[in-house]
């Protein structure tokens, strides 16, 4: 089963190198993440009626929490690879792309999906490491696709930042492992995940904590936590608009997915106390420094990234509270930041190919311009700021009440505060996008074929908001792993 | 081997890779820095062979091969590509000046020690005495990062990097499990064939390896 959904990206990325590119090739990207979409379904469905599930002699492993990740990356896969197919379009006919690069664009997304997934099914955290260096390895040209000046500054930014955070996450799995040898000798598998869980109360304080720091710095570039944040913006706003969405919308909670294993073992090994103070203290300088640089923002997709920063902020928060409540809360906001940010990004994506600028101030009155892309971005923006019935209005609330309840109260009330700054940053510049001065040119239509995922995405955002029937049995298995 | 040839030899090789690191902030032009890099990456791999020889672990002897082959050989000649059209490319301006950067270096290693304390009380062996070493390669390496202006040395801060990092494992478990280090050899050389390109691509764009033209995305 785990080596099916690996293999479905991995088979996707073979077929786009291997066939001359033509439109298919686009949609195989969009049936390829929709089967993996599907598979994580059953693999979710199996594992909540049952047990854990391993393969390939146990170096992949899948639980609750695994497979609400497997189903994240597959959802946003699809709206993302669907929008794709209309971005290599508009590239060649702007003679900005040739067939061979829109191949390499098919085969390196593709690529950049198996590495999310291997990272989110890997049973051994050296091969997580290995994971999510490969999806910083394989996005670097994504982010470059475009050739520009800007955009070749921002994937060199993205790679040299992004590879730098990610060995010193490297030193503090080595000093896990070092903990680990320690107390169980060479054993088969003294890096598993489980193995050390099961351990965690015997592993040198110490060590671990000097090793969770690391760890937290160290994935912590890839979430895009402050301090190691200032390639996110440039990458964000630089790359194609469907590999934006799949970044900002997976690939930061991927590397958060890490974080959250890690604080298990770290919860166990020091308590509870060191790992939450750590995690508030990025959290809250995130989310300090995403509202400062909202505020003078020009570019909307500058925006949408630094809108990402606050994002990860309020996750981290939520899971340094740690509670149950907490953890459920941070794993919905998840799925729901994912949801609203790929639309949101997606949605930019068509601004900027027929409106030709990502400044806020050059477009202007979307709504009448352009009702139904206008509309869209409205309404992605209004599940992004939190209001029901969109599903990060439930998974904000809980996390808040979640962090009064544990004592982290001030905490919470520092990032309402930020909150409410972003709140009318994001509004002020949205009203000018959306309302501002009207101009004669008559309504534009959007294609069908824009339109239909990116609504779909937004009524998906707002279901799991009103009603979580689908989700709550995994949801309370997954947040049980983190939180027992 | 004795013990006290092991430990001797052992704190050889580790000192010579902390060595290199501090070379490479004096020496200005490219392609000095990459020969010092390579001697670091040899350094590097003796290491991971004596601490396979000492423990008799086929494993790690293997992998100490594939250290010098990747490390010593295929990585030096892949950023040696890339300055390959001007020899005499150099680090003109540092942002911090020789012997500050000597001065910090040897602040950063006082700092390794430190923090590294508990870890080194924990592997009371010759080889654990020395793993402060390895973190103050990898500070070094940071260092140059965030005061160098040159591509290509800012591709030899992340080699310096994450060689230190690999030292630290090499003397702290000796070594990581075999697929987690043929994975994490892999990333490295993907990353480092990836940087090549896009140094190519800044230098076809910019006349220059000077990252100081790219001032585009700014808030």
């Amino acid at each position: 089963m785990l080596i099916v959904i690996l293999g479905i990206p991995l088979a996707g990325a073979l077929f786009s190198g291997l066939v001359p590119w033509r439109r298919g090739i686009g949609w195989l990207g969009t049936a390829s993440a929709s089967g993996v979409f599907v598979s994580g379904v059953v693999l979710a469905v199996g594992i909540v009626e049952g047990r854990p599930v391993t393969g390939l002699g146990g170096i992949l492993r899948a639980d609750a929490l695994s497979a609400f990740m497997v189903i994240v990356i597959g959802v946003i896969a699809v709206l993302a690879t669907w929008q794709g197919v209309r971005y290599l379009e508009a590239e060649i006919a702007a003679g900005r792309c040739t067939p061979r690069h829109a191949s390499l664009y098919c085969v390196l997304v593709q690529g950049f999906l198996a590495t999310m997934l291997l990272a989110v099914l890997a049973a051994n955290l050296g091969v997580l490491w290995v994971a999510v260096e490969a999806t910083t390895v394989v996005t670097t040209f994504l982010v470059g696709h475009r050739r520009t000046r800007s955009s070749l500054e921002a994937s060199w930014k993205y790679i040299v930042i992004c590879s730098v955070g990610i060995a010193m996450a490297f030193l503090g799995t080595v000093l896990v492992y070092l903990a680990a040898l320690h107390v169980v000798g060479h054993g088969p598998h003294p890096l598993d995940w489980t193995s050390l869980v099961t351990q965690s109360h015997r592993l040198d304080p110490g060590v671990m904590r000097l090793a969770f720091a690391l760890l937290v710095l160290g994935y912590g570039t890839k979430v895009g936590l402050v301090p190691m944040h200032s390639w996110l913006p440039d990458a964000h706003s630089q790359a194609p608009a469907p590999v934006s969405a799949l970044m900002s919308g997976v690939l930061l909670t991927v590397a958060f997915y890490a974080i959250l294993r890690f604080k298990v073992i770290a919860d166990g090994a020091l308590g509870a106390a060191f790992p939450r103070s750590l995690l508030v203290i990025v959290s809250l300088l995130s989310l300090a420094v995403a509202a400062s640089l909202l505020l003078t923002q020009r570019d909307y997709k500058r925006m949408l990234a630094y809108h990402s920063v606050e994002h990860m902020g309020l996750i981290a928060l939520g899971a340094a509270a740690g509670s149950p409540l907490a953890i459920g809360a941070v794993l919905l906001h998840v799925l729901g930041h994912g949801l609203a940010k790929g639309v949101l990004f997606l949605a930019s994506g068509e601004i900027l190919l027929t409106e030709g600028t990502s400044e806020i101030e050059h477009v202007p009155a979307l709504l009448s311009r352009r009702p139904v892309l206008g509309g869209i971005f409205a309404f992605g923006l209004v599940a992004l700021l939190g209001f029901p019935p969109f599903s990060l209005f439930v998974s904000e609330l809980n996390m808040l009440r979640a962090e009064f309840e544990v004592g982290l109260g001030w905490a919470a009330a520092v990032s309402l505060v930020c909150m409410a700054v972003i709140f009318g940053a994001v509004m002020s510049h949205g009203r000018h996008m959306l309302l501002g001065p009207k101009g004669t040119a008559t309504p534009a239509m959007t294609p069908a074929v824009v339109a239909v995922p990116l609504i779909g995405g937004l009524v998906g955002c707002a279901f799991i908001g009103i009603s979580a029937w689908p989700l709550q049995s995994l949801l309370h298995a997954a947040a049980r792993i983190v939180a027992p | 081997m004795s013990a006290s040839t092991y430990a001797s030899v052992l704190g050889l090789t580790a000192a010579v890779v902390l060595l290199c690191a501090v070379v490479t902030l004096w020496r200005r032009t490219l392609r000095a820095i990459i020969r010092v890099l390579a001697v670091q990456g040899l350094a590097l791999a003796c290491v991971a062979m004596v601490v396979g020889l000492r423990r008799h672990d086929t494993g790690l002897i293997v992998v100490a091969v594939l250290v010098l082959a990747a490390k010593a050989i295929v990585v030096p000649m892949l950023i040696t590509r890339v300055v390959r059209h001007d020899p005499a490319s150099r680090e003109t301006q540092p942002l911090v000046n020789v012997p500050a950067s000597l001065v910090a270096a040897g602040a950063l290693t006082i700092l390794a020690f430190a923090v590294t304390r508990s870890v080194t009380a924990l592997v009371p062996t010759p080889a654990g005495r020395l793993i402060p070493l390895g973190l103050a390669a990898m500070l070094v390496g940071f260092f140059a990062l965030v005061t160098r202006r040159k591509a290509v040395s800012q591709i030899v801060g992340i080699l310096l990097v994450d060689n230190g990092v690999a030292l630290v494992a090499f003397l702290a478990t000796a070594g990581v499990p075999l697929i987690v280090e043929l994975g994490a050899s892999l990333d490295v050389l993907l990353a480092v064939v990836v940087l090549q390109v896009l140094a190519a691509r800044l230098r076809s764009l910019l006349g220059s390896f000077d990252l100081d033209r790219l001032t585009e995305l700014h808030d």
